[in-house]
């Protein structure tokens, strides 16, 4: 370990404490506590998880068992490198596969998720421009149906969103692309792509999309947060994408949500590959014969935007996604197959009886309307609940924005027919509930821990404080009734 | 659905906001068809006094539970009042979008970009052609 560079001192006396209020509970209370709390747990190792533009797929327990390897799991960040090649040379690979799927030119694993890979991707399109001598280029064309992140991204990166509008048919308009680009053709820096996008749809229109931005000078953003609908079967750098992240956490099967932590590598081509954030895994001196192993060593890209994330990146996420690839190997087109097959059947089945707004062959997600015009005071959150009675994890609701009471529906390759056909009927059930008891929804759950909590409220009366409230502000319940009701 | 109400002396834009106009002050706000999309109302954000505005410019944030919406003005002004009372009572904006849940006024710089907005029929047909 390096000698700390600040000046090391006793913790002072007024710090120190000679009591300390710790619980006194038993053994078997705490397993209790943990054991009942992990039950109440909506999870994809219980439950169906349908979450649209999450990819809630199973998580394989073989890559936990690879993370949890001696030689990954209790290594140091700061260890000489000499004395640490197999998780470079893991890295390494990882950084080589990511690419080479994606049809790119280098990879960078720093950032921690997927809206970093976007921020990421952003800063190297913008300092791309700037090393050009285009300053002036600071605007990103994004499409209504995109992830909300990508606007955010680009707020973030200091650089200016212009929206572009969605045709009848989900896609992005074309002409009006084309007018846009028309008008701003000297200060557009790019555009950014969820491909497939948030409706599911994959673009007819993509190569001439990409066709009109690069024309104008643009370069080309792909969220890759849908590459579940891709893998092994397209590859975006060869379509013209400049630079993508992937999710890891959602493609590549690492945990997603509160298991994380995310990581989301960025991609590019050859031209920005001197931009990626730093410092990527390289080859310092090549094997000597084919049964010696190479040297490996860090590398600070040449204009690099710089680092992103201390030391390299989620690293426990690499070695789970690393072992996620090598499982399937060659056969990794079978999961976008699997993925994109699983969700066009669940929209056949259910297309008579929600309406879909963009009917036609998906992805690997559809969106339904969570509402009936004979039934106008059901919603979308109303049939979410009532699926967490039926055991079903609730769709993405109210997203995409550009769909009235969407919901999201993303069965992922990892579910049975017969699971499928669950959802399906549990779906039609709920359809029909909805005409003869409504009330039945309005009220659900009803059957899990915690039932309907009041959403508004809890907007409303935010209650951010760590310490105990002062006894005025409890007097009025805030505090009491803000916590979910729990029944055991 | 449907069932709305489009009083009649305001001037209405595809972004959903109401513009009322009074000499050359121009009160702003959203309409029921918009408050009743949104469902309910949890932050509203607002910009300061003083504050210059071009047309077609976003002047403010409406937050619901279900999503957050940036808010546009069609006249370019200066902002003259805001609605402070939405701080603490964000859900005026859906118990009286017409009333006591206005955004801003603006006195405004030049009135025709008003002209091109609709009024409450267009506006009905527009909102109906949605659902």
């Amino acid at each position: 370990m390096p000698q700390p560079d600040v000046p090391t001192t006793d913790i002072p006396s007024e710090l120190l404490r000679d009591e300390l209020p710790l619980p006194e509970v038993s053994e078997i209370e705490v397993v209790r506590h943990f054991t009942r709390l992990s039950q109440l747990n909506n999870a994809i190792d219980t439950h169906f998880y349908p979450l649209g533009s999450c990819t809630m797929k199973y998580n394989p327990k073989i890559n936990e068992a690879m993370a949890r390897l001696d030689g990954f799991a209790n290594i140091h960040p700061l260890q000489a490198t000499d004395t640490v090649q197999g998780a470079l040379a893991l890295m390494y690979r990882l950084q080589e596969w990511l690419r080479e799927i994606a049809g790119f030119a280098a990879t960078s694993l720093q950032p921690a998720a997927g809206a970093q890979g976007e921020f990421a991707g952003i800063l190297m399109i913008r300092k791309y421009h700037i090393e050009q001598g285009d300053e002036k280029r600071t605007k990103i064309l994004v499409p209504n149906s995109a992830h909300g992140t990508n606007p955010a991204t680009t707020t973030m990166a200091g650089l200016e969103v212009i929206e572009i509008g969605a045709g009848p048919d989900g896609e992005v308009d074309l002409a009006v692309l084309k007018a846009v680009c028309d008008e701003h053709r000297d200060t557009i820096a790019g555009m950014m792509m969820t491909i497939p996008s948030t409706l599911g749809v994959f673009e007819d229109d993509l190569l001439e999309i990409i066709e009109t931005v690069h024309s104008v000078g643009g370069l080309m953003y792909m969220d890759g947060a849908n590459m579940n609908a891709l893998l092994g079967i397209a590859k975006p750098g060869e379509m013209g994408i400049d630079v993508m992240h992937y999710n890891l956490h959602k493609t590549f099967s690492t945990p997603h949500g509160g298991g994380g932590p995310g990581s989301g590598p960025v991609c590019c081509s050859e031209k920005l590959a001197p931009y990626l954030p730093g410092p990527i895994v390289t080859i310092v001196e090549p094997a000597s014969d084919e049964h010696e192993a190479p040297l490996y060593g860090w590398q600070m890209p040449e204009k690099s935007i710089g680092r992103l994330k201390a030391f390299h990146g989620n690293f426990g996420m690499h070695v789970r996604a690393y072992a996620y690839i090598l499982a399937y190997g060659n056969q990794l087109d079978q999961v976008a197959r699997h993925a994109v097959l699983n969700a066009n059947y669940l929209r056949v089945q259910l297309h008579d009886t929600y309406n879909s707004p963009y009917d036609r062959l998906c992805g690997h997600e559809f969106v339904v309307e969570g509402r009936w015009k004979d039934v106008p005071d059901v919603h979308a959150l109303d049939i979410s609940k009532r699926l967490i009675d039926y055991g079903i994890h609730p769709p993405t609701n109210y997203f995409p924005l550009i769909v009235p009471e969407a919901l999201l529906i993303e069965p992922t390759e990892t579910e049975t027919k017969a699971t499928l056909d669950h959802f399906v009927s549990v779906m039609k059930k709920i359809a029909e509930e909805a005409r003869t008891n409504p009330q039945l929804l309005h009220e659900a759950p009803h059957h899990a821990p915690v039932k309907r909590v009041d959403e508004v409220r809890a907007a409303r009366q935010l209650v951010l404080c760590c310490q105990p409230l002062p006894a005025e502000s409890t007097s009025d319940g805030v505090s009491a009734s803000s916590e979910p009701e729990v029944v055991a | 659905m449907a069932g709305w109400n489009f009083p009649e002396d305001l001037k209405y834009a595809k972004t959903d906001e109401w513009f009322r106009v009074e000499g050359d002050i121009v009160t702003i706000g959203i309409s029921d068809y918009a408050q009743d999309q949104l469902s309910d109302v949890v932050f509203v954000e607002l910009p300061e006094v003083g504050r210059q505005l071009d047309a077609g410019e976003a002047f403010g944030v409406v937050e619901s539970v279900k999503s957050t919406s940036d808010l546009y003005t069609a006249v370019a002004g200066e902002v003259v009042e805001v609605n402070s009372a939405l701080e603490d009572k964000p859900e005026l904006v859906n118990e009286s979008p017409y009333g006591e849940g206005w955004f801003i006024k603006i006195k405004a710089s030049d009135l025709s970009a008003l002209e091109s907005l609709m009024d409450s029929t267009a506006y009905a047909e527009y909102c109906n052609g949605r659902e």
